[in-house]
């Protein structure tokens, strides 16, 4: 990769960042700017978590995630601290994998 | 002693400590990301910097990919801007919350990713919101960070992130994350939406495109059920409580 190649992802990345965080923002206030904004993470950070979980590339798959995801998720609802939860979910997932040596795989 | 105790005060503070656990985790795959570059022909000052510079782990993965698979230049950075992009909706977000000298707003422009703004707009309490963006971002920053320059120079000794489970890790902890915007009914709307919006995307369009359409669902929850409650700080006393200090300090001392 070249570093021209490199500068320009970096000034690409930031830009996006910075466009939000000092532009976008500009034009929108009052209520409706603030419901955007308190909405806008739980629509991205759930899609997300759909994807992360039930995708790869560009197929749905259910695989081991899912039940990680799933513990993990109880976890939550049980007020389990977050350090907890991110583990349950990875040893669940690494358990499930080990045991069926990575063949549960349904696309 | 000072810096001690301060230190001791620090860690005692719950979205610190998240933002480690964030950090460590992240960093795992830093290391993974390292190795991937390095064998794909970047060299160890051109990873490190990419890791510093771009700071956004999915992006960075898909530009290393579609150079390693043959791609042109011009394909591996907008496939990995496509996932940058989301980026820039967090950024309308966190400029609600994070005020301030164009300076410290910058570098918060920088540190604007997944893990911070979850980390930041899922705490409880109003006070705790910006303290939480910093720890995120900054925790992630800098085992990203280390993580790569140790897989950039150590080479292929690390397995595979996976085989331990961490690609599960994220989403269950984002599940944590977002449970507090749950709460109302625009929250559940927009987190519905956003996933079911963002799974039907899946099999039709480029990775990174699922995610900028879920941002749809924010729109059409605020549309259907209206804004979400404006938050209320859990402190009960008017005054400024203890907890809110160290949540202040932690914003302070980690922007500085």
């Amino acid at each position: 990769m070249s570093w021209t190649t490199l500068l320009l992802l970096a000034a690409g990345a930031y830009g996006f960042k910075a466009a939000g965080t000092f532009g976008l923002a500009r034009f929108m206030s009052g209520d409706r700017a603030r419901g955007i904004g308190a909405l806008l993470p739980p629509a991205l950070l759930a899609a997300l978590i759909a994807v992360g979980t039930l995708s790869t590339e560009q197929s749905l798959v259910v695989d081991a995630r899912l039940a990680g995801v799933a513990a993990g998720a109880v976890a939550v609802w049980r007020r389990a601290p977050f350090w907890v939860v991110v583990v349950v979910a990875a040893v669940v997932t690494a358990a499930l994998r080990r045991l069926t040596d990575g063949a549960l795989v349904l696309t | 002693m000072k810096d001690r105790s301060r230190t001791r005060q620090l860690l005692a503070t719950h979205y610190v400590r998240d933002g480690i656990v964030l950090g460590l985790t992240v960093g795992v795959f830093a290391v993974g990301f390292g190795v991937l570059a390095v064998t794909n022909g970047l060299t160890v000052l051109q990873t490190c910097a990419m890791s510093l510079l771009v700071f956004t782990g999915a992006s960075q993965f898909a530009a290393v990919g579609v150079l390693s698979s043959g791609g042109s230049p011009a394909a591996a950075v907008g496939s990995a801007l496509l996932l940058a992009a989301r980026n820039g909706f967090y950024g309308v977000t966190m400029s609600q919350h994070i005020r301030g000298s164009v300076v410290k707003r910058a570098v918060a422009a920088h540190l604007t990713i997944d893990e911070s703004t979850a980390l930041g707009t899922g705490q409880d309490d109003p006070a705790d919101v910006e303290g939480g963006f910093w720890a995120g971002g900054i925790g992630v920053f800098v085992f990203w960070n280390i993580g790569t320059a140790i897989g950039a120079v150590g080479g292929g000794a690390i397995g595979d992130p996976n085989a331990l489970g961490l690609d599960a890790a994220f989403p269950a902890g984002f599940i944590a994350l977002v449970a507090p915007a749950l709460r109302h009914r625009s929250g559940q709307l927009a987190s519905i939406g956003g996933a079911v919006i963002a799974l039907a995307a899946v099999p039709l369009v480029q990775p990174g495109i699922p995610i900028l359409l879920a941002a749809g669902a924010a729109v059409i929850a605020l549309a259907v059920a209206g804004a979400p409650p404006a938050p209320t700080s859990t402190s009960t006393s008017p005054g400024p409580p203890a907890e809110s200090e160290t949540g202040r300090g932690a914003a302070g001392g980690a922007s500085a």
